[in-house]
């Protein structure tokens, strides 16, 4: 693969002991974002929970969603809180807010220039960053100007 | 029926703190740091300390209630409570429970306290060592985001996109810190003032947070005697009285991954006006505001939600000769706070609010009859208290 965004060695997202999270993180392995919606009201939510928080049912599923989305807030990072960033510079975080689910929102880095500049309403496409050839395979949604 | 309310009931005879640290610089232990907090609060109110019959803390405090009761030699324990939630949002709720206890009649001496050592148990600014990471924490952590500056900056980028925010505003939020603590020789940043141009070259953490918008890591522990209103009186100290103290969050606050619906907020839209009702007081009644600043773009939300002023008149509002004691229109964290005087997760502020009352601060304001506080913007849940003297009753 690329190089990732950030430097390895930061710790890799497993599914949760309880599998409530495991489709969404197979999904990504395979370049798709699933999230969960509810089977008795259609409504979207994130992150994902044992029942609807709109209408209780417990009547889930994950579904298939566009990787698209709007820049809902930003930040730029400057100090490293983690010995894997210690030699990256800044770098830029994202939360997203997905029109074609609901508008949930993720968090994801922005690629590209961390000093570019940040513009909130913008559109965003997702990236899918592989990381295969690591101790603990996984992939992370990324974002890109769309 | 009777009225629902804590106001009037129970009042604060007795603060103290630990001499205040650097992390990683006390002498002593976490838990003899909590042991010598609640020893010199009780000197304060002038009482015994076995007669300490409840304890209240929040943010999973490791010193133990029954621990402390029995290190302590009290007579009894007769409550032990601990706020849920992180941060410092239970400074205030750790108040509340503690005057529940006491005006519903569990308990007759309850003390709330607060003890954190990061120089012993690991400092907060800091991300986790860990290989994986699953639950909520794995859709930020493998991005970056991993600290409390990383989660809040985020609310607060969208707040300040919102309402036209500019730098300057957080900017006099630290400085009013630096100013009040350079008066107060307990603030580990006494000696240390702060001016403007600092601010602006010092480095950033994550914008909009320059170093100085950052609380500090410290080690220490503080404590406050809390009994009845009826025997207020009979202590040393003017007694200041818990006028309302409540806690909570507005709707889905918990939402996971950033999906709370009102984001960029400090959790007090729903609280603050419980607080309002339950003092029977409003923002212009407060005469001295200390506010929880783990990250100063949290206070200027909580400023707002607690009706200080509009999200619009921000960048008017916060200057910092409006934010000084003795005579700006709302002195704010007149001890230094969290920023300057030590991170003691807020517990600091609430003492700092019975100190205004009584007419201890190294800040006064003059004539102070009611204070506010607000703890732990942007957790949930967060809360606020406002305490008054006994002619507010």
């Amino acid at each position: 693969m690329n190089d990732p965004y950030l430097r390895r060695g930061l710790p890799a997202p497993v599914p949760m002991p309880d599998g409530l999270d495991a489709p969404f993180w197979a999904g990504l392995d395979e370049g798709r974002l699933l999230l969960q919606r509810c089977n008795a009201c259609d409504g979207w939510q994130w992150g994902p929970e044992w029942c609807c928080h709109r209408c209780h049912s417990f009547d889930l599923r994950y579904e298939e969603t566009l990787a698209e989305g709007v820049l809902y807030s930003h930040e730029r990072v400057w100090h490293p809180v983690h010995p894997a960033l210690q030699e990256q510079g800044p770098y830029v975080v994202v939360l997203v807010e997905l029109p074609h689910a609901g508008g949930v929102r993720i968090v994801g880095n922005l690629l590209g220039d961390p000093l570019q500049p940040l513009t909130i309403g913008a559109p965003l496409a997702g990236v899918f960053e592989h990381h295969r050839d690591v101790d603990v395979p996984h992939t992370l949604l990324q974002w890109a100007a769309a | 029926m009777t009225e629902r309310t804590l106001r009037g009931k129970v009042a604060v005879v007795g603060v103290a703190e630990t001499e205040y640290y650097r992390w990683g610089k006390a002498p002593d232990p976490e838990f003899k740091l909590a042991i010598d907090a609640v020893l010199r609060a009780c000197a304060d109110a002038g009482i015994d300390p076995r007669d300490v019959d409840g304890f209240s803390s929040y943010s999973n405090d490791r010193s133990d209630a029954s621990r402390l009761s029995a290190a302590l030699g009290c007579h009894q324990l007769s409550f032990a409570a601990m706020q849920w939630g992180g941060g410092g949002g239970g400074g205030s709720g750790a108040v509340a429970n503690a005057a529940a206890a006491i005006a519903t009649g569990q308990a007759e001496c309850v003390v709330v306290f607060r003890a954190l050592a990061q120089g012993q148990f690991g400092r907060f600014g800091q991300g986790p060592r860990v290989k994986t990471v699953s639950g909520a924490a794995a859709h930020t952590l493998p991005y970056g985001l991993m600290s409390a500056a990383q989660m809040f900056a985020m609310k607060v980028n969208r707040f300040m996109h919102d309402h036209g925010v500019r730098q300057e505003a957080l900017r006099a939020i630290s400085l009013a810190s630096y100013t009040h603590a350079q008066h107060n020789p307990r603030a580990v940043m006494y000696g240390r003032p702060l001016d403007a141009d600092t601010y602006d070259a010092s480095r950033w953490i994550v914008e909009p947070f320059h170093l100085f918008d950052c609380c500090q890591e410290n080690d220490g522990a503080a404590a406050m005697v809390l009994v009845a209103a009826e025997r207020a009186r009979d202590f040393p100290h003017p007694p200041c009285y818990v006028l309302a103290a409540v806690s909570g969050s507005q709707h889905r606050s918990g939402a996971p991954v950033h999906n709370t619906p009102e984001y960029a907020s400090s959790s007090f839209t729903t609280v603050a006006p419980r607080l309002y009702d339950m003092a029977r007081l409003g923002p212009a009644d407060v005469d001295v505001l200390q506010s929880y600043e783990n990250f100063t773009g949290g206070v200027l939300m909580s400023i707002v939600e607690h009706g200080f002023c509009q999200p619009d008149e921000v960048n008017d509002f916060l200057t910092v000769d409006n934010l000084l004691a003795p005579s700006g229109r709302l002195p704010l964290n007149t001890s230094g706070g969290n920023l300057a005087e030590c991170y003691m997760h807020g517990l600091g502020l609430n003492i700092e609010a019975v100190r205004q009352i009584r007419g201890h601060s190294t800040s006064p304001v003059p004539g102070a009859e009611v204070a506010l506080v607000a703890s732990g913007p942007m957790v949930t849940p967060v809360s606020s208290s406002i305490f008054g003297s006994e002619a507010t009753l």
